[in-house]
């Protein structure tokens, strides 16, 4: 494979999607400036990497320095903690075109180093900022405005089974023509659902026009607030697919304290029985929700994701100067 | 036993999965956002031959299977067993059984060159070359003049292959074939 080595000094993508990103990013600076929300940049090294149990920050050896309590740094995984530290200081709406960083992800549509574009909206639930994503996203694809369709009724009409209802081991049962038997039973309810979402979801999402995914299990809250919803407890999170690409994640924050201080103990929990890095509590965020984080939502969309919509390709590859392997 | 993690997946790679050897053809990985990491891949059953698809956890392991492909000379059968001599000087000769030799029993020819696919030691599959020459042992009558364009008619081969071909083609011919495809490629000039 000389030649592959031969060649990978130069980009991945071509000059025009080099040049199409850099209007997409344009774009986007305009349709903030329009809407007066403020452009703001935060550490991409930080002391606490993300508590998700499946998303694995990459850690940095940091040599001492004073006023810095661990050797070991993170690279964010997103910039979310610290941008609720400034929504709590004050500072309105806000976003960032931020570099994000996860461990061991690679694939056509992943790369361990990427571009996260994210935004607050103070006084916004999860509908609004749905609506505004729409206007951004849309007016750069042109394409229609997406359509809304709850994750219980998502797994109802392409897997067959209540997301909400069924039982374990009939979610499990479901997941054996894919991963087997033996894996199937050694899942847990997420892992299951998440195998399915991939496999059979986001397959029939590919012929759908733009769709919200949303009302997600309270098990996938993550940061977004809860509500009890014809009886079931629904994460007020969603997530945008178009051509059954998954390109943003959006949550009504949840701006409770104590709420998120068990979320934090829970996932620490989970994580070390996968046996992960514990990420211990980020003590400057809870402090900046006590001290009052403001009602907002928020949302992470995957750049390098939507410039493939764009460019109309399948491989992220096409989208990157350089994907991991030639950095 | 060496083994394999998800991340060390690439086409090509030949693994245990179910206690068959298969090779790797795709590999996948698929992540929701905020959900689990999984590896979605195509596999070939190198015993069956059939291709089938399987997801794994990422970070899970398959055993490395121990399967090599040699080229060697096609010797002689027995009616049992099928010989085959490597063809790097040594003269080691190994002996393929009925089913490993099932696929490639219409192109095996004496003194040509297949690809044998071994299994912890013993011939599992024989692959031919993408083209072989045999001669033409049945086939109607050739029509004269006939040598643009028209119709085809069946021919049987020196190993039992029938193939179709075009209508000008006598016995003891010798032709060349594509074995991918079962097709006719042309006459060789003996």
């Amino acid at each position: 494979m000389s030649n592959t080595l031969d060649q990978s000094w130069k980009p991945s993508a071509s000059l025009d999607a080099l040049k199409s990103r850099a209007r997409q990013l344009s774009y986007v600076r305009d349709f903030f400036a329009s809407r007066g929300v403020l452009e703001v940049e935060t550490p991409a090294l930080a002391s606490h990497g993300a508590n998700d149990l499946n998303i694995d920050s990459v850690d940095v050896a940091l040599a001492p320095l004073p006023g810095v309590g661990s050797s070991k740094g993170w690279l964010q995984s997103s910039p979310e903690y610290h941008m609720k530290r400034l929504l709590s200081a004050g500072t309105g709406p806000i976003y960032q075109v931020a570099r994000a960083f996860r461990n061991g992800e690679r694939g056509v549509r992943h790369n361990p180093e990427f571009s996260l574009l994210e935004w607050y909206r103070p006084g916004f639930d999860d509908l609004d900022l749905m609506a505004e994503v729409a206007a951004l996203v849309c007016g750069w694809l042109e394409l229609p405005m997406p359509e809304r369709l709850t994750y219980r009724e998502a797994f109802h009409r392409y897997s067959g089974v209540d997301a909400f209802t069924a039982s374990d081991s009939g979610v499990a049962q479901k997941c054996e023509r894919w991963v087997g038997k033996e894996l199937a039973v050694r899942l847990t309810r997420d892992e299951c659902l998440d195998v399915l979402m991939s496999h059979e979801i986001e397959p029939a999402l590919r012929h759908l026009p733009p769709t919200f995914l949303c009302h997600y299990p309270a098990s996938q809250a993550a940061l977004a607030k809860t509500s009890v919803s014809e009886g079931m407890t629904v994460a007020h999170r969603f997530e945008l697919y178009i051509e059954g690409l998954e390109l943003c994640n959006g949550y009504w924050e949840l701006t409770d304290a104590t709420e998120q201080r068990h979320r934090f103990d829970f996932d620490n929990q989970n994580r070390q029985a996968a046996g992960k890095p514990d990420m211990g509590i980020d003590e400057r965020l809870l402090a900046a929700m006590e001290s009052g984080l403001p009602e907002c939502a928020g949302v992470a969309l995957g750049l390098d994701r939507l410039l493939m919509l764009k460019l109309g390709t399948r491989d992220i590859a096409d989208t990157l100067s350089f994907p991991v392997e030639r950095a | 036993m060496a083994s394999y993690s998800t991340n060390e997946f690439r086409s090509g790679l030949k693994v245990l999965l179910d206690g068959d050897p298969c090779i790797i053809l795709e590999n996948e990985f698929v992540k929701p956002g905020k959900g689990q990491a999984f590896n979605r891949v195509k596999l070939r059953n190198l015993t069956s031959n059939r291709q089938w698809e399987r997801t794994f956890k990422s970070g899970d392991s398959l055993e490395a299977a121990d399967v090599i492909d040699h080229e060697m000379e096609y010797l002689y059968t027995d009616g049992e067993f099928w010989h085959f001599m490597l063809t790097d000087g040594s003269f080691e000769q190994l002996a393929a059984d009925a089913k490993a030799v099932s696929d490639v029993l219409k192109w095996l020819k004496e003194q040509d060159v297949y690809v044998v696919t071994l299994y912890n030691g013993a011939p599992l599959s024989v692959t031919p070359p993408n083209f072989v020459e045999l001669e033409v042992v049945d086939t109607d009558p050739g029509m004269k003049g006939d040598t643009a364009q028209g119709g085809t008619k069946p021919a049987t081969l020196s190993t039992g292959a029938v193939v179709s071909v075009p209508l000008f083609i006598t016995i003891g011919e010798v032709l060349k074939v594509d074995t991918r495809s079962g097709a006719y490629v042309n006459r060789v000039k003996s």
